[in-house]
Parts: C-alpha cells; structure tokens; sequence
C-alpha cells in the first residue's frame, strides 16, 4: 500500500492548500465588503474615487473567492461534491421562495420595515450549514 | 447496488483510511460505500477493480 503515498499525500495536501485558500479569499472579501460598507462614511467622507476603488477591490475579491470555491469543489471527491451539491440546491431553494415572499412582506403591509438583503444571506448561510450537516450526517 | 469492498478490503488486512488513500477519497466515501449508502461513480469502480485486481462485476454487483 506504500506505492502511491506520494500521489495520496499530494491529493490530501492539495484539499488542504485549497481549503486554506478559500477560507483566506472569504476573509479578503468579508474585510473588503467591510471597507466598502464603512469605509465612505467613516475613512474618505464619500469622495467618489475611493469609492469606486473600494467597490471595484470587492468585486474583485469576489471574484477570486468564487475561482478559490471552485478550485476547492473540484479537489473533493464524489461524495463531498454530492453533499455539497444538495445543501447548495437547499439553499438556493430556500433562498429563493423565502427571499421572494420576505421582499414581499412590506408591499403586503404585514410588516413595518423594509427587507433588509443580509437577512436572507443569513438565512442562506444557516440552510448551507444545515445542509451540509445532514449531508455529513447522512453518509456517516 | 451491492459490493464486496469490505470483505476485499478485509482479506487484505488493509483500513478504509488506507483503502481510502489509495483510491483517493476520503475515508467517508469508503465507509459509506461499503454500507450500500453511496453508489461510486464508473471511473471510482474501475480504479477499486484496478486496485483489487479483479472485474468491476465482482466487486460490485447490481441489485435487482
């Protein structure tokens, strides 16, 4: 069983290289997205320039956090892609017909306040993570 | 669809983590596997009866 202990440590290696550097592009981007939300008000009193820039660096990041997420969904074998595959499916299930009828909810006048879009990205994130919970669970 | 990795894996004294390394999954995917909760992909067959050194159809065996 030694003959590919090389090739095994350089797949197990690799995952672990890729969850890293996903998990530093999701801290990049949440840093920018946190420049972005507060740096016009609080740092350059919302002088376009910076602005733009900080918006554009987001944007940017985003980006990179997707290729990182992609880069780490395919380094995973089968089973991890399928759990993967149906929590996303959940989520975006869940975000979709709740995101729907919360932005509905002022229009209808059965609530006061105007939605607020980090509510669903709330609700996303708790449904992934249940996902991917029971997913785990599942196949145990 | 049912297979014999445990007892392969078994008549060769050999872990799922270390069956695992070499098919290079995770040792979640040999487990579940082998307790009939996950079906492999084609080309995982293949590279089990590669490994086992025996046709795919005696390692893994449909069940109607």
């Amino acid at each position: 069983m030694n003959k590919s202990d090389s090739t095994t440590n350089n797949w197990e290696a690799g995952n672990k290289k890729n969850t890293t550097r996903l998990g530093m592009w999701t801290a990049a981007w949440v840093l920018s997205t946190a420049l972005m939300a507060f740096g016009p008000q609080l740092v350059w009193d919302f002088a376009t320039v910076p602005t733009v820039i900080a918006v554009l660096l987001n944007l940017a990041i985003g980006f990179g956090m997707i290729l990182a997420n992609r880069r780490q969904l395919r380094g995973q074998d089968e089973l991890q892609q399928k759990i993967f595959l149906d929590a996303s499916a959940l989520t975006l299930g869940v975000g979709l017909v709740c995101g729907v009828s919360y932005d509905l909810l002022e229009d209808i006048r059965l609530i006061s306040f105007e939605p607020s879009i980090a509510h669903l990205v709330i609700l996303m994130s708790l449904t992934f993570l249940v996902g991917m919970i029971a997913g785990h669970r599942k196949y145990q | 669809m049912k297979n014999r990795l445990k007892v392969l894996r078994a008549e060769r004294d050999w872990t799922q983590a270390q069956l695992a390394e070499e098919l290079q999954v995770s040792r979640q995917t040999i487990n579940a596997i082998e307790k009939g909760k996950f079906d492999p992909s084609l080309p995982l067959a293949f590279k089990a009866a590669r490994l086992f050194e025996m046709p795919i159809e005696e390692i893994f065996q449909d069940e109607a």
